[in-house]
């Protein structure tokens, strides 16, 4: 497992014999960047803008870049109409995923931890039973998942978005790639000063992993915020939603009220946009990590 | 927590009394480590382990959970489906084509579109954790937020892409254009996911093959078939598995951009699966489907994963290099 630093990064020579890695050109390459910055970016400006239209000109056929009548109309209606209370989704999504993340993290790091470094009886065995889940796709459980929450009484409460989520191998798979990479001494050293397993773990490893806890607490939290399918079938009443199933209820309400359904995509988006501008460097990372296993 | 600790003797121990503290220590940890993996496992069994085995048991059943009476049929589902027999037969094989359909138009540019950004953003250049900091913004909005945004933005009459292009293309509501638009925003979504993992990748082969490279004047080409491709063909394998089981998985876009249609056209197996167990509660034709579904892609991603991952020449000399290049640092 590979993760780049920032040294790694900043080391890359400027010049080198790598494809494409000679620009002759750099008013050319700025213009690329540029114009893909473009694409990336204007679907979401226009998504702000038009949040701030009035109904008629979010559907004005020659497009406002700046709203003409700007107003806040399309907020006041979504958050206080109470067959879409956006307000409510926003708090159940807020405390779904931070009640997730920290059950999902909690529980990987425990299990990361020993199946890295604790060589027990049945460890081999039961990391490859958990890797192997992996490839499950997630609709195989769909049906039977549901079957039980029906049965504890958990559908239509956001214990289903909080807890069988938490159940995913990608945190366990995480956190014990992270262990693996950490020396054998700290934990040799604790332990000959008589520090018990549990000890240990708590002073040593812990602190340690707290640049890989916290990547991995943004994407589990990014995930169980965006997650679509699982709580449009699980949760009904319009105060028990989340904000992704809450949208798609906000789409069938008010099919072409563009204004509304701005308003509503900018409340769900707005969050995860700042928590990402002030984190993008471990998301990116810890994503592109994931996928560095030689 | 459970400790009880081992007793370091003063003098040397005999040979018996080693084996003997040896084995309670194997004993110790054994019961550390499951106790260490118990919260989780918790989880994991009543949530992965026994749905997946249960879902199994399901679709052999005609199981209703609303009726009290859930008999078991044996085969029965599957047949159904497969000799065309069930009514759902139709419906499902369409959505199992639509799903191959999208994946096959969606695959081949998430693949090639992010290495081609990742090859741009592979230079030392200012600002260049800002632009990919910005092409991987769109991932981390959910799929609700950027269907909605997009339905709005592909609108047929007040939509912003048919103002510029100056036509009024019906996006959403005709086939072949609701498939451009799926994979269209379905490649701006997730691109910088996969452009993220190339970049990475890129900047861990190893500058000496590009320098061997180009003493011996090869051509951008050469070096990009013999250097670059080889150098991250670990990580493509990675790419090209989750993107294939990713797009297969496509849900979210057909259900809020097209509702699945016109007709059932871009109704995906997800969304017929669901439909089928949780919304027409048949749970064992549902559970059926999703077994067929899996099926489906485990025979994919395992002959890609096949196909990608045999070794080559080039690929021995890069991982060569980089074994040589960690060696020196």
């Amino acid at each position: 497992m590979t993760t780049l630093t920032r040294e790694q990064i900043l080391a890359i020579p400027a010049e080198d014999g790598g494809p494409g890695e000679r620009r002759s050109r750099p008013w050319l390459f700025y213009t690329v960047l540029g114009l893909l910055t473009l694409v990336f970016i204007a679907p979401l400006i226009y998504m702000a803008v038009t949040s701030f239209k009035t109904p008629e000109d979010a559907i004005s056929t020659t497009p406002q870049w700046w709203p003409a009548n700007p107003t806040t109309q399309a907020y006041d209606r979504v958050l206080n109409d109470p067959a879409t209370p956006v307000g409510r989704w926003f708090l159940n999504s807020m405390i779904a995923a931070t009640a997730n993340s920290l059950l999902a993290v909690s529980t990987a790091t425990l299990a990361g931890y020993a199946l890295a470094r604790i060589p027990f009886k049945g460890r081999q065995p039961l990391f490859v039973l958990i890797v192997a889940t992996l490839f499950l796709p997630p609709v195989v459980l769909l049906v039977p998942n549901y079957l039980t929450l029906n049965f504890l009484g958990w559908l239509d409460t956001l214990l289903v978005v909080i807890i069988p989520g938490a159940a995913g191998a990608f945190g366990v798979f995480f956190m014990r790639q992270f262990f693996i990479g950490l020396p054998k001494e700290l934990e040799e050293s604790a332990s000959l000063d008589g520090a018990t397993r549990w000890k240990t773990f708590l002073t040593v490893l812990l602190p340690l992993a707290r640049p890989a806890i916290a990547t991995l607490i943004l994407l589990t939290f990014l995930t169980n915020w965006n997650d679509f399918l699982w709580p449009i079938y699980t949760l009904f009443s319009p105060d028990k939603q989340t904000l992704p199933a809450g949208l798609s209820t906000l789409q069938s309400a008010n099919s072409v009220r563009y204004d509304l359904l701005m308003a509503g995509a900018m409340i769900s988006a707005v969050p995860v946009l700042l928590l990402y501008a002030f984190t993008q460097r471990f998301i990116v990372e810890g994503i592109a990590s994931a996928g560095m296993k030689d | 927590m459970v400790a009880t600790d081992v007793q370091t003797p003063a003098t040397p121990p005999s040979v018996e009394k080693e084996v003997w503290d040896e084995k309670r220590a194997a004993r110790k940890d054994t019961r550390e480590g499951w106790l260490f993996c118990a919260p989780y496992l918790v989880l994991f069994a009543v949530f992965v382990i026994f749905p997946a085995v249960w879902g199994l048991w399901i679709s052999l059943h005609r199981y209703d959970f609303t009726l009290p009476d859930k008999p078991f049929i044996g085969l029965d589902n599957y047949t159904g489906l497969i000799d065309g027999s069930s009514p759902w037969s139709a419906v499902f094989w369409e959505s199992i084509r639509n799903t191959l359909l999208f994946t096959v138009l969606s695959v081949p540019l998430l693949l090639v579109v992010p290495l081609a950004i990742a090859m741009v953003l592979n230079q030392k250049f200012a600002g260049r954790n800002l632009f990919r900091a910005i092409y991987f913004a769109p991932y981390v909005l959910g799929v609700a937020v950027i269907a909605v945004l997009w339905r709005y933005l592909l609108d047929a009459n007040v939509g912003l892409i048919n103002y510029y292009l100056g036509r009024a293309i019906p996006w959403l509501t005709d086939v072949p254009q609701a498939w451009v638009s799926l994979v269209g925003v379905t490649v701006w979504w997730t691109l910088g996911f996969n452009c993220a993992i190339y970049l990475a990748a890129l900047q861990d082969v190893p500058r000496s093959l590009y320098e061997a490279a180009a003493m011996d004047g090869a051509s951008w080409w050469q070096k990009f078939r013999t250097v670059t491709l080889p150098g991250i063909r670990s990580v493509l394998v990675f790419i090209v598995s989750t993107t294939i089981i990713a797009s297969m998985n496509m849900f979210g876009q057909s259900f809020l951009m097209t509702q699945g249609g016109p007709g059932n056209e871009t109704r995906t197996a997800i969304m017929q699966i669901s439909d089928t167990g949780l919304r027409q509660f048949d749970s064992g034709m549902g559970s059926a489907m999703s077994m067929i579904f899996m099926f489906f892609l485990v025979v994919i991603s395992g002959s890609v994963f096949w196909l990608t991952n045999r070794d080559s020449d080039a690929q021995a000399k890069v991982r060569k290099a980089k074994a040589e290049a960690r060696a020196q640092a």
